[in-house]
Order: C-alpha cells, then sequence, then structure tokens
C-alpha cells in the first residue's frame, strides 16, 4: 500500500522546484557569456536586475522546505533530500550571482571594448553548463555513478581556467596597456571556475541523499 | 546481529521461536538488551513486538497455547529453565501497559501494594517506599498531599506515573513498557519520555511503541520487527538516519504500515 501520497508530491514538487532554478541558471549563464563576447551593455544590465529573482526564489525553495520538515517530520533519506534541497538552492543562487559579476564586468569594459576575447572562455562555459546538466540528471535520478563523473568535468575547467589565466598574463607583458581589459578577463574566468566548483558541491549532495554520508568531488 | 560493546546485557535472546498453536509469531529472533539504555521495539501492528515483549518476562505464558524455542538469558541464565522461579523473575522484570491500571484503591495503596506481597509490613518502610517511588516517577510533589485519596481521581498521565511507580516500588531491574504513552494527551506524553530518561540511569528500559518520533527521541537502540521477524537492530541514530534495509527505510518514512 502506498501511503503519504501528498507528502510523496511535495518531494517532487522540491525536486522540480530546484530543477527549474538550475535551468534559469543555465540560462542566465550563459546569457551573461554571451553579452560578453556581444559587448552587449544592454543585456549585461538586464541580467543584474533580473539576480533578486534568484534570491527570491532561494527563499521560497528554503521556505517550502522549513514547512515540510515541520509538518512531515521526515526522517532517513526524506529528510537529507530535503536538507539538500536547502543546500543546492543556496548553491545555485551563487552560481546566478556569478552570472551577474560576470555582467558588471560586461558593464566595466563597455560597449566599446574591441579586445578579442579569449575563445577558452567560451569553452569553459560549455563545460560548465555540461557539468549542470549532468548534476541535474544525477539529481533527478539519484545516481551516484552519473554524479561522479563531476569531479573529472570539474578539473577539465580547471585546466581551462589556468590556460586563460597563462594566457592574460602573456598578452598583459606584451600589451601592458591592455593590462586592465585582461584582468578583467581573469576576473570573468575566475567566476566561471567558481560557477563549475558550484556545480560540483551539487554533485556532493547527491552522494548525501543516497548514501548518508559525505563524499569530496572538489578534491 | 548481537551487540557489542562495554556495557553488560541484561538480556541475550538467542534463536528464539515463538507459536500461538500453529501460528508462530516469532522467528529466530537474536538480540541482546544493554543495561541502563532504552532499547525502543517498533513495527507495524501484528509484527510480534508486543509479544516479543512480554516474552522477556514469560508473561506472553499466560495464553495457554503459547510454545516457544531458543533462549533468553537474563542476566546469564535461561529464564525458561525448569528451576527458574517466574515469580523472581517478574519481580527483577517489571512491566508498564497501554492503558494505566491503577487499583482501585488509594495512591498509597496502590505503591505499597507489591512491597506488601513481598512481606514488608513496617510502616516507615512503606512510607519511604511510597515517597522514593512516586518522586523516582516525578509524581510526588503532585500528589504529595493526597496520598489517601483514590487513584482513579487522577488524570490519565498521573495514573499512568503511578503504575510506572508501582512497577518500581519494588525494585526492578528492567521495566517493559508497552505503548506507555498511546493513551496520553501530548504533554503527559513528553512527561513520561522525560522521566524515561532520568529512569534509565537506575533501570533498563525496553519500550514497546507506535510513536516512531517517540522512539527515535528517548532510546538509544532500536529494533524493527516486521512479520515476526527482526529486521534491523542497531543505534536510534543510525536506524532514523541511515536505515541498512530498505524496509526498515520504507516503515520509517511511512511508505507501509
Amino acid at each position: 500500500m502506498v501511503t503519504r501520497e501528498q507528502f510523496q508530491d511535495d518531494l517532487n514538487k522540491m525536486t522540480s522546484d530546484i530543477e527549474n532554478l538550475a535551468n534559469d541558471c543555465v540560462n542566465v549563464f550563459q546569457d551573461s557569456v554571451d553579452a560578453l563576447f556581444q559587448n552587449d551593455v544592454e543585456k549585461a544590465q538586464q541580467i543584474i536586475d533580473n539576480d533578486r529573482k534568484f534570491d527570491a526564489e532561494e527563499l521560497r525553495i528554503n521556505e517550502d522546505a522549513i514547512l515540510l520538515i515541520a509538518k512531515q517530520q521526515p526522517v532517513a533519506s526524506d529528510l537529507r533530500r530535503i536538507i539538500v534541497a536547502i543546500k543546492i538552492s543556496s548553491d545555485l543562487e551563487r552560481m546566478a550571482d556569478h552570472a551577474s559579476n560576470i555582467a558588471k564586468s560586461t558593464l566595466y569594459l563597455g560597449s566599446s571594448n574591441d579586445t578579442e576575447i579569449n575563445p577558452i572562455v567560451r569553452e569553459m562555459t560549455n563545460k560548465a553548463v555540461e557539468m549542470l546538466n549532468v548534476a541535474i540528471t544525477a539529481l533527478k535520478s539519484e545516481d551516484i555513478s552519473i554524479a561522479k563523473k563531476l569531479a573529472e568535468m570539474d578539473d577539465e575547467v580547471d585546466h581551462l581556467y589556468k590556460q586563460v589565466i597563462e594566457s592574460n598574463f602573456e598578452t598583459t607583458v606584451n600589451n601592458p596597456q591592455q593590462m586592465h581589459t585582461m584582468m578583467q578577463l581573469a576576473i570573468v574566468a575566475r567566476y566561471i571556475e567558481r560557477f563549475a566548483d558550484h556545480i560540483t558541491n551539487i554533485g556532493e549532495q547527491i552522494f548525501y541523499i543516497v548514501k548518508g554520508q559525505t563524499y569530496g568531488l572538489n578534491d | 546481529m548481537a551487540n557489542k560493546n562495554n556495557k553488560n546485557a541484561v538480556f541475550s535472546v538467542e534463536n528464539l521461536n515463538l507459536w500461538y498453536g500453529d501460528d508462530q509469531a516469532l522467528y529466530d529472533i537474536n538480540m541482546d538488551i544493554t543495561e541502563n539504555e532504552v532499547t525502543a521495539i517498533i513495527g507495524p501492528s501484528g509484527c510480534g513486538k508486543s509479544t516479543y515483549l512480554k516474552t522477556l518476562n514469560r508473561m506472553v505464558e499466560l495464553v495457554p497455547i503459547v510454545r516457544t524455542s531458543g533462549q533468553i538469558k537474563y542476566r546469564g541464565s535461561n529464564i525458561f529453565d525448569k528451576s527458574y522461579s517466574v515469580e523472581e523473575l517478574r519481580t527483577k522484570v517489571g512491566m508498564v501497559f497501554q492503558q494505566p491500571n491503577p487499583f482501585p484503591k488509594s495512591i498509597y495503596e496502590n505503591i505499597v501494594y507489591g512491597p506488601k506481597i513481598h512481606g514488608i509490613k513496617d510502616k516507615e518502610t512503606l512510607d519511604h517506599i511510597v515517597e522514593k517511588s512516586l518522586k523516582g516517577a516525578a509524581l510526588w510533589e503532585e500528589v504529595k498531599d493526597r496520598l489517601h485519596e483514590n487513584a482513579y481521581g487522577l488524570s490519565g498521565g498521573q495514573q499512568q506515573r503511578i503504575c510506572i511507580a508501582r512497577c518500581l516500588a519494588i525494585e526492578p531491574d528492567v521495566i517493559l513498557m508497552d505503548e506507555p504513552t498511546s493513551a496520553l494527551d501530548p504533554i503527559s506524553t513528553l512527561k513520561v519520555e522525560e522521566l524515561v530518561q532520568e529512569l534509565k540511569k537506575e533501570y533498563s528500559i525496553v519500550i514497546v511503541t507506535h510513536n516512531m518520533q517517540q522512539a527515535a527521541r528517548i532510546s538509544d537502540k532500536t529494533a524493527f520487527f516486521l512479520n515476526g521477524e527482526l529486521v534491523e537492530y542497531s543505534d536510534t541514530n543510525t536506524l532514523f538516519s541511515t536505515p541498512a534495509d530498505k524496509r526498515t527505510e520504507d516503515y520509517i518514512t511511512g511508505r507501509f504500515g
């Protein structure tokens, strides 16, 4: 006999809320990098203005989680699912902040920026988006073998990040007048690298749901 | 499944099987009960948890068609041995039931009933036992000025604590509790739960409960019974966070039962 259908529905809704927030996160992240490559300050400003939507959504998920704990007294994996929803929504909110920070760099560089942006930045972005899609799949299926892939993917992002930094350093040595731009782009690469780190946190949370113990994917 | 730690086992249950006539109610139970701990037994109705509890003081034998195999060692002696005194066992292993069942007598007479049967007649000694037992059951302050009033005049929660005090009056070693709070309101329930925490300093307690949050709150170890089998027995923290058996997880998360 199946019992607690309402509770199960509420748990499923929580997971789909997380999934929607993650998809919004993917979109805003890609938009922020597009705006950077296109010197689109208008789009960048929009991204910054919309960031509070992510803050509000994180709060809403937290409030739903607290109500579920108070009303349903969950234990074992049910309780872990709810705790993890709180933690993942916090990671996603921080990830949206990074997209907003990238947009701020685009504003700083201005619409007349004519420096070519290192294509590795785009490569990092694509890899991070792929990671988040993998994390969402792993979360929905609670499959730790999928979540495990995130560790290797994050290493690739870290590797690309180092390449961007080295290349920017070289450019700065040869063209000191580009120092401000190169520094700004290094900061952007750092935001993308941090974005990917948050995705490994999500992967670690999936381990916690399934196994009830922590597992480092970013060590 | 036997537990190995530094504390002594008050009960060692080995390969216990039990039948009501042809119907087997318990299957091959192996389980140690540790002293000065609270051991909770959970499981759906009909899983054998109350039967198991009543086997520990052989009260289950009040049902004439009961048969058992295996052994239960209480402090090292098999309670099923022919030479074992059931009266002695029940003095050491007291019991509190689901419905408060005080005698239709005064509070005082309820408490001294057991000690009197055991031959204690001295008024001063009996007075002392009454005060000590009621204090032990966290009831003394509430009833000390009306010890000679009928126990039926007390609230349900107070009556249950009278029954616990009556149990303490014969200075048991182990207290068995069969759903002791299921007939009580939430505040009386919390009082009994707090009392259980106090009592485990001096006694070993085995409690059958339908209230899983109660098991999680007050016990050190929890055993999950299903269809007469002991499915899982572990630290309460482990059982309620990362149970090893899927059936335990389904039960504690309310997916069946």
